[in-house]
């Protein structure tokens, strides 16, 4: 992106201040980066979650541009008719169509919606918002959160070190539904963000954009460390970040000096129990192991 | 108003109840298509996708969607710009809306779907009943049912009318037994595109999903707000009760046609017995009627075209003078034994001054066989109920004891 249209594009704020997001809120980057590389020429579908919870409390809104809520598990569905409807109407090729949900919303309670839009073809971008859990219910555990994390229905115990999953791999299954256009970021990165919500928002077809966003709340940090958590999961190699185009890897963000997970996880409540927990160790290690393969796997 | 057929025969062909549905959609010129295949609707979606196929069907799109829900959802971002919406379902199809069913009705979004009733399971049963849709009752969606084929093709343009009405802008189901209409090759008037372009103008909502001109859909309201959305909802179903009486003088005076407003009447007028009912079992009642007729006796019918807005005023009107009204029911809120036609019918004439004895029967379900020796039993406990007083006020039909 050119520095001239990155102006441009910040001269005018499309998601409004006001809105009620926690301080250090991710989901208010999230959508303000969203739009900064969308333009305003768009239409936005969000899920039920904190994103809709705080920008539209009746009768107020945050958004400047066409914005609809329908459901929690819909809105692919909801994009596939907007797209339908402005190419029945002749208005298609021109208005942007973006979907901004959470990490439930989108591999969880909406993968069948998102799966069919995919494989349809819509003409329309989602973004998917990833702060690992279901924060606007209270930290649940979702389908993204990370292997070892303590939510509120996956918590940290005697016999438990919390979640014992890793996270779905949702960028490989959007790729592979044969997407043009498949990308990860983190709102830490606004730059690396904008450009890919750009060129995916420019690319006609089903594109994907998942946005890592490291939640103040949810996960247990201080509400100005927002930006340091989400560089730290970058720069531990635990969220890679890479475009896919057609079904390639084309390119991705190089990490100078891989730091230890050690140095992501110890600033966040979610994984305290791994250093005070007996056994917590050997844990760390699985989840450097995770990270070891991805440096491997994309040549971080 | 007299009820009048006044089919023009010259017009009339031959075709499957689903094609006279799929015609009527077409010629009422929908933009966005979105629809789940299910038994027994699937000949409507394969005759619309033949049209789409055969460009018969300008500035529109078809969505084959992945799922019922995502049928209707798609329609809640087509309605938001401003698209004429349409799509029919079934049964566990339209179960698996229920959510959605909602957030159309309360976001105001006038989507027409057929409903091709058919029972739910378990056990599972492709044969028709009215379970589906009178499950669904309470979710803000305008209800019709039709009796025929040329009804149905007749309330589907006339479905579209009502529900983008600016007073209503409510979604609408237009209700046909499965099989029993949907699959039948009667002769009918197929809609005319000059008459249903002067019958049904344009949809130009208020507000769209416009980049020029940015509007938020769907926020939250709280406890402040809430109720307040309920009731204007329930306002606008009011409004329809009107309205839906005017979509069928204006069909009649474009069309010729006339299936009755919010009910239809057949020998009401002097009726002591009144049968009331929905749908394709119409048919024989009417032949029933006729039999009993010619014996002196005075039976009549009053079918019920609108569930929702469930017509109270009309029905009153019509049973004040009766001596029993016997309410047919193809559903059941178990828990209670009563179907739903049956305990919406007592409870309007509850603290009113009409005092006429109700009673229900629960038949048909699953699709079982509706005989006139059915309905004949029916009227014969009905003239009982006169005579000597209710003996059972709400019942099953043609249990097969042996199977217990």
């Amino acid at each position: 992106m050119s520095p001239k249209s990155e102006t441009n594009s910040r001269s005018k704020q499309l998601l409004a201040p006001g809105h009620r997001g926690c301080a250090g809120c991710c989901d208010a980057m999230a959508a303000k980066f969203t739009l900064m590389g969308a333009g305003e020429d768009c239409i936005v579908v969000s899920p039920t979650g904190c994103l809709e919870v705080m920008t539209t409390p009746f009768p107020e809104s945050s958004w400047e541009v066409p914005w609809i809520h329908s459901l929690f598990e819909n809105t692919s569905a909801v994009a596939s008719g907007i797209d339908a409807a402005l190419r029945a109407m002749g208005k298609a090729g021109k208005t942007k169509v973006i979907g901004i949900g959470g990490d439930g919303a989108t591999l969880d309670i909406g993968m069948r919606s998102i799966s069919g839009a995919f494989e349809r073809g819509h003409d329309f971008t989602y973004v998917c918002i990833d702060n690992e859990a279901y924060m606007n219910t209270g930290v649940q555990r979702s389908g993204a959160t990370p292997f070892n994390a303590a939510t509120t229905t996956s918590p940290a115990g005697k016999v438990s070190f919390g979640n014992q999953r890793p996270k779905k791999n949702m960028p490989a299954i959007m790729a592979a539904h044969g997407s043009p256009y498949v990308a990860t970021t983190s709102v830490a990165y606004p730059k690396d963000m904008i450009r890919k919500v750009k060129t995916a928002t420019e690319t006609v077809g089903p594109t994907y954009i998942h946005a890592h966003a490291p939640c103040t709340t949810g996960w247990g940090f201080d509400t100005s460390k927002t930006v340091e958590i989400g560089k730290l999961a970058v720069e531990t190699a635990l969220w890679p970040m890479f475009e896919i185009e057609d079904g390639e890897v084309t390119k991705v963000k190089k990490i100078k000096n891989i730091k230890p997970v050690e140095d992501y996880l110890k600033m966040q409540r979610r994984f305290k129990h791994l250093f005070t927990m007996e056994g917590g160790e050997e844990e760390i290690k699985k989840i450097q192991a995770i990270a070891d393969k991805n440096v491997v796997d994309f040549g971080l | 108003m007299a009820v009048t057929r006044n089919l023009d025969k010259d017009k009339m062909v031959v075709v499957e109840g689903s094609y006279s549905v799929a015609h009527s959609v077409k010629v009422c010129k929908p933009n966005v298509i979105s629809a789940y295949p299910i038994t027994p609707q699937t000949h409507i979606v394969e005759d619309l996708s033949q049209f789409m196929a055969d460009g018969e069907i300008p500035n529109c799109e078809y969505i084959n969607v992945e799922s019922e829900f995502s049928a209707l959802s798609a329609l809640v971002g087509a309605s938001a710009v401003g698209a004429r919406s349409y799509s029919a379902t079934t049964s566990q199809g339209l179960e698996l809306m229920h959510e959605v069913l909602f957030n159309v009705s309360g976001m105001r979004f006038p989507v027409v779907m057929t409903v091709v009733n058919r029972a739910v399971s378990a056990p599972i049963n492709i044969w028709n009943d009215h379970q589906d849709s009178i499950s669904q009752r309470d979710t803000g969606w305008i209800q019709l049912y039709a009796e025929d084929t040329q009804e149905i093709a007749d309330m589907t343009a006339q479905a579209f009318k009502i529900a983008e009405d600016k007073d209503v802008l409510l979604p609408a189901m237009v209700c046909m037994d499965g099989f029993i209409l949907s699959h039948v090759y009667e002769p009918v008037v197929l809609l005319e595109q000059d008459l249903v372009d002067k019958y049904l103008p344009a949809y130009n909502p208020e507000f769209v999903l416009d980049s020029k001109d940015p509007k938020s859909f769907g926020a939250f309201a709280d406890p402040s707000t809430y109720t307040e959305f309920r009731f204007l909802q329930e306002k606008a179903m009011e409004a329809a009760l009107q309205k839906i009486e005017d979509a069928a003088n204006d069909f009649h005076e474009l069309f010729g046609r006339y299936y009755g407003g919010l009910i239809d009447e057949y020998e009401t007028e002097d009726a002591e017995i009144i049968i009331m009912a929905m749908g394709s079992i119409i048919g024989t009642i009417k032949d029933v009627i006729d039999a009993r007729r010619s014996k002196g006796e005075k039976v009549g019918l009053l079918k019920v075209r609108s569930f929702r807005p469930f017509p109270k005023e009309a029905i009153k009107k019509v049973v004040k003078n009766a001596k029993v009204v016997v309410v047919l029911d193809k559903n059941i809120s178990i828990g209670l034994n009563e179907g739903a036609l049956f305990t919406e019918t007592k409870s309007c004439l509850y603290n009113t001054k009409i005092d006429v004895p109700v009673v229900g029967y629960m038949i048909g379900h699953g699709g079982r066989d509706i005989p006139v020796g059915t309905i004949e039993n029916i009227i014969d406990e009905a003239k009982g109920v006169i005579s000597s007083g209710i003996k059972v006020e709400s019942q099953f039909t043609d249990v097969r004891e042996e199977l217990i």
